[in-house]
């Protein structure tokens, strides 16, 4: 717990745990009707976590990203929906605290989202750029002081439940499609048009239908850091880190009920060790191995945040692409254990130790960027960047 | 050829830019002008083959891929004197 180990974190994890219990009431419905988590959004309000990660002057609590971490697992145990909206909404307020704290409007919004407790949503993915999200087709037209937006965003998460939208576009219509800027605009600066709807295998409950989105807005709120430098030093962290948390959450809880059915096999017949134990203990080991690769990540992010270089270097990119593609890869190895081992009564729906949910929500892991994507994008490092060999290097 | 013609030269065939490489300054933001990831590595890669250098892993940042000029210094700090001469 070094990292965790102050009072601050431990009333927020109290805090979550009251989340928790809440969101495992409603994640089978929130599952089954493919909806909004809104009791789960609903507890993190009257519990002010959406507003933990601002800086305390703000009227934050000054969250740490493994403080924020710890939280997402705990939500991920639950309800993996509303762990992901959790986290997406901690992703975004993460690019505002890392990049806008000079700025006076964005100050003044971060307040708010403390305040009025605000959910953030976040459009990055648009028709035809084929899942890339360093490109944008779209771009922002400054005239005088408004800026105005319009994007064919195939994916935005909890877009009509969200408070505000950072959205990602072009920084002006003459700029090349990778040079980008990030935009805040709030719900009542926006319309959105629904254009898909998200009926999925799992994680039903983020409802990310894609929009048509109009959006016109004082020009003062776009990010003032390019979003080139927002992705490279703070929100692909963020987002492998807090969506790894969520991962471990769904593999931790799978994990318990397959305990659950052993132990409670091995109390039945004291003499004799159930089927399922040794699988167990190498669910055991994989569990493991996800968590000490999210705990070794937050550890090596807090240290290249001391440092401009070692954030924009290959080694940091090319470890924090190695979390997203191992944790996202391992969880669904724990579940299948876990299924093994529970067997028909972890196939089926409404039992004890059903599994259904879990390994449907976890097979989003790997294609919430496609791990090709992301090997590829390591691969091209790895024709220059030779892998550190140490072992605490 | 001073280092900077051939950094531009090896800009103009791997960089793959949206814009041609000789309407940009020598300190012209080169994201800005649409470098990608993807091309910088492979800009590194033939500007190591070029200048038979090794960029080392503190090199290996946005930092010094961020314009001609910042790039012609990286090289120059690395390349056999022989070769700046």
């Amino acid at each position: 717990m070094n990292a965790l180990g102050s009072a601050l974190a431990t009333t927020l994890c109290e805090r979550m745990r009251r989340v928790a219990t809440i969101a495992a009431a409603h994640a089978e419905a929130v599952d089954s009707e493919a909806r909004f988590p809104r009791e789960a959004v609903e507890a993190m309000r009257n519990e002010r976590l959406l507003g933990c990660q601002i800086p305390v002057d703000l009227g934050g609590e000054g969250a740490t990203v493994a403080q924020i971490a710890e939280l997402c697992a705990i939500l991920g145990q639950a309800c993996a929906s509303a762990a992901m909206i959790f986290a997406m909404h901690h992703i975004k307020a993460s690019s505002l605290v890392s990049h806008s704290e000079g700025d006076d409007w964005h100050r003044g919004f971060m307040a708010r989202v403390a305040s009025e407790q605000l959910l953030l949503g976040s459009a990055t993915t648009e028709g035809g750029i084929g899942g890339n999200l360093r490109n944008s087709i779209c771009a922002i037209e400054v005239e005088g002081d408004t800026c105005r937006l319009q994007k064919d965003a195939t994916v935005i998460s909890y877009g009509l439940d969200a408070d505000a939208i950072l959205i990602t576009s072009r920084a002006h219509p003459q700029a090349a499609s990778s040079d980008q800027v990030m935009t805040v605009f709030l719900k009542d600066q926006y319309t959105l048009e629904q254009t898909h709807v998200w009926d999925t295998l799992g994680m039903r409950g983020t409802c990310s239908d894609g929009f048509l989105f109009k959006g016109e807005a004082p020009a003062r709120q776009i990010l003032p850091r390019p979003f080139a430098e927002i992705a490279a030093q703070s929100m692909l962290a963020h987002a492998h880190i807090l969506w790894s948390a969520v991962w471990y959450g769904i593999a931790a809880d799978a994990f318990a009920r397959a305990q659950a059915f052993v132990r409670a096999a091995a109390r039945r017949t004291p003499d004799q060790a159930p089927p399922g134990a040794l699988r167990l203990a190498e669910a055991s080991t994989l569990l493991q191995g996800v968590k000490a690769s999210i705990v070794a990540a937050v550890e090596k992010y807090e240290e290249a945040r001391q440092d401009e270089d070692k954030l924009s270097s290959m080694s940091f990119a090319v470890a924090i692409n190695n979390l997203k593609i191992a944790s996202s890869q391992t969880i669904l190895a724990i579940i299948n254990h876990c299924m093994l081992i529970c067997g028909i009564l972890g196939y089926k729906n409404g039992t004890p130790y059903s599994l259904g949910r879990h390994l449907r929500d976890a097979h989003s892991a790997q294609l919430m960027i496609s791990n090709d994507r992301i090997l590829g994008n390591t691969s091209t490092m790895l024709l220059v960047h030779k892998q550190d060999t140490s072992l605490f290097g | 050829m001073s280092i900077i013609e051939d950094v531009r030269e090896i800009i103009a065939s791997h960089g793959k830019l949206p814009v041609d490489v000789a309407t940009l300054a020598d300190d012209a933001d080169l994201y800005a002008a649409g470098l990608s990831s993807f091309a910088s590595v492979q800009l590194m890669l033939a500007l190591e083959e070029r200048f038979d250098i090794e960029f080392p892993e503190t090199m290996l940042n946005r930092k010094t891929f961020a314009s001609i000029g910042a790039i012609s210094s990286a090289v120059a700090e690395l390349a056999p004197q022989e070769r700046v001469a």
